[in-house]
């Protein structure tokens, strides 16, 4: 390839450097990624370098340790409900904040993002505290209930529904909502028949982000479950206070594997970078 | 189809008239083209008829119905958009359905109407195909099918033509014109481009500030124009500004006494066409007014030329001579003698 003198020897250089700083980034956020897929295959029980051979019996103990199993379980279902109810309410309210027009709609978007901004922990304290004045005022047994950590998982998601759906639907073209109005649909057939496929990518999006965010969330549930009700992410915490073995990185992989599936399985369905 | 009329249409937008006291009555099958700049208000025009604005005042009627309170879906209006505004996720045969199926037609009855709406536009080849998997002018033709294909009563078209390439502009100009006079459809079109205007109209509205400013054929705004805004937006006008000195005298600013047709005393502005200026060779006719100047620019256009001349310190014209091999162009700098009759100058009273 022929490239006019003057130009590219600069153009490689910047090439290079643009590379260089890519690859220390990517680096920098898989690396320790990386030494927890290594260690989970270490043979001995205290982790120490160098590795004194390799065994997979890390991940053939937890399918027998029951505070795993059941912790997976609880997550799964606290996220898969959180996140079904989150997209319930986020939808229509980002739909609602981008499409009408009201008196402080900026004040409402930005407080629907406070979820993400306030500290987990500050989040399921006040959350605590709220469900113990609502247990007294109604009688009701909320306070480490299964509704109740439910209820804080909603917010988590919340804020990520709401993004995400407002960003597909300020960039997608008003004009075809109109052209559906001017072919013989009301606003709920237009919603249906035309916004909703528009802005799926979206929602599938914020469905998953919203998961990943409860399925892994530590600090807001610690406040929020009970006893004998217990999270996969405190059940990691729970079980490192009294031991170190590689058991935990081998959960860690675990838990890996079924976020990395979840995503290439909602991006064979949309193309997520287009929205995120 | 049907008759379609605006009554005193106004539309406020804050303290701003975006449309103000706008009436209009377009006729059975006619075709009538909103033109103006920007902001002139004609598509706010077109979106009080569409549905998607809701007038301060004034009514809109289509055919005998009251239009005036009906939401878009209700109004049976044919709308094109600029951008097309197809439904990316539906095949270009679904797009043309919409509409039918909105209607609850039987579905048996919707293929043949939509075969014939696809012919008419010649896609019929392409019903499967994704609105992304075709060009430009093919995606505005399925806009067009999917507009006509359940009788609207009121073709409403906004810019169509303005995402197209210069070529086709003018071969889908024809087409949607033909089209439109072969089915009778009543029709408002919109567009900032004079040219377009100009071809495709059975009559035009030329609007300015909100305010229509004349209603009348390509002729009506070309020969007569109302006011000094028609004058410089259809066609080419040079203006020069001086006063009115008694009946068939205008003087320049400058000092230019020009005979012309116009009557009173006061402020003025005189509007010239630049081919209806000619260069003065030494055999030409005497012409009503004779003035010479020095050429100050020179476009050269191919078919024709339009020379610059400084006629005095305020007053620069644009002649526009027939580009003949045998006439030799003067050069940027030489004094030529330019002249027009008494009738060529309309006088704008101010």
């Amino acid at each position: 390839m022929t490239v006019a003198p003057g130009w590219s020897s600069s153009r490689v250089a910047g090439r290079i450097v643009l590379k260089t700083a890519a690859g220390l980034s990517l680096a920098y956020i898989l690396l320790p990624m990386v030494f927890v897929i290594w260690l989970a295959f270490f043979a001995q029980e205290i982790p120490s370098f160098p590795p004194e051979g390799y065994s997979l019996k890390w991940f053939r103990a937890i399918p027998g340790n029951d505070r795993f199993v059941s912790g997976f379980l609880l997550s799964l279902q606290v996220a898969v409900v959180a996140t079904s109810i989150g997209l319930t309410i986020g939808v229509p309210a980002a739909v609602y904040l981008v499409r009408g027009r009201f008196a402080g709609r900026e004040v409402v978007n930005n407080l629907l993002l406070l979820p993400l901004i306030v500290p987990g922990i500050v989040l399921g304290l006040a959350l605590y505290v709220f469900h113990v004045e609502a247990e007294i005022a109604t009688g009701w047994p909320i306070i480490g209930s299964f509704g109740g950590l439910v209820a804080g998982h909603v917010l988590i998601g919340i804020p990520w529904t709401v993004r995400l759906v407002t960003a597909s639907l300020v960039g997608m073209d008003h004009t075809v909502e109109e052209a559906a109005q001017s072919l013989g649909a009301n606003r709920l057939t237009t919603f249906w028949r035309i916004t909703l496929p528009a802005i799926l990518p979206g929602i599938v999006a914020a469905a998953l982000f919203g998961f990943v965010a409860s399925f892994g969330n530590l600090e807001m549930s610690l406040y929020l479950v009970g006893p004998g009700r217990t999270t996969l992410p405190i059940a990691i915490l729970q079980y490192l206070e009294w031991k170190i073995d590689p058991t935990i990185a081998a959960v860690s992989v675990l838990q890996m594997l079924f976020i990395g599936a979840a995503m290439l399985l909602t991006d064979r369905f949309v193309n997520i970078s287009r929205v995120v | 189809m049907a008759r379609l009329q605006l009554t005193g249409i106004t539309k406020f937008y804050g303290d701003v008239r975006a449309a103000d006291d706008v009436s209009l009555d377009v006729a059975h099958g006619e075709f009538l083209v909103l033109l103006g700049p920007s902001g002139c208000g004609k598509t706010t025009t077109l979106r009080v008829v569409a549905g998607f604005v809701e007038p301060s005042s004034g009514s809109v009627h289509l055919g005998e119905r009251d239009i005036s309170a009906l939401p878009p879906w209700r109004r049976n209006a044919g709308l094109v958009f600029q951008s097309y505004a197809l439904f990316p996720h539906m095949t270009v045969a679904e797009n043309v359905a919409f509409g039918l199926e909105m209607r609850k037609i039987p579905k048996a009855e919707m293929a043949p109407k939509i075969t014939e709406a696809l012919r008419l536009v010649r896609l019929d080849r392409l019903g499967d195909r994704l609105p992304r998997q075709l060009s430009g002018g093919q995606q505005q033709r399925v806009a067009l099918a999917r507009a006509l294909v359940f009788r609207p009563d009121v073709l409403l078209l906004d810019e169509p033509l303005s995402n197209l390439d210069a070529k086709l502009r003018q071969d889908v100009r024809v087409e949607i014109r033909e089209l439109q006079r072969k089915l009778g459809l009543t029709t408002v079109m919109v567009t900032h481009d004079q040219e377009e205007a100009l071809i495709m109209a059975d009559r035009l509205v030329v609007m300015n500030e909100g305010r229509i400013r004349q209603i009348g054929s390509q002729q009506d705004l070309y020969e007569r124009p109302a006011e000094k805004f028609v004058a410089d937006f259809v066609g080419r006008s040079s203006f020069i500004d001086g006063r009115m000195d008694g009946s068939g005298r205008f003087v320049s600013a400058g000092g230019l006494v020009v005979a012309c047709e116009g009557s009173g005393v006061g402020n003025a502005s005189l509007a010239l066409r630049p081919e209806r200026l000619a260069l003065m060779t030494a055999d030409a006719p005497a012409m009503d007014n004779s003035f010479s100047g020095a050429v100050e620019f020179i476009s050269y256009l191919g078919s024709q030329v339009d020379l610059h001349v400084r006629l005095s310190p305020k007053e620069r014209v644009i002649v526009q001579i027939q580009n003949r091999p045998e006439q030799s162009l003067p050069a940027i700098g030489e004094q030529v003698q330019i002249g027009w009759r008494k009738s060529t100058g309309r006088v704008f009273q101010s």
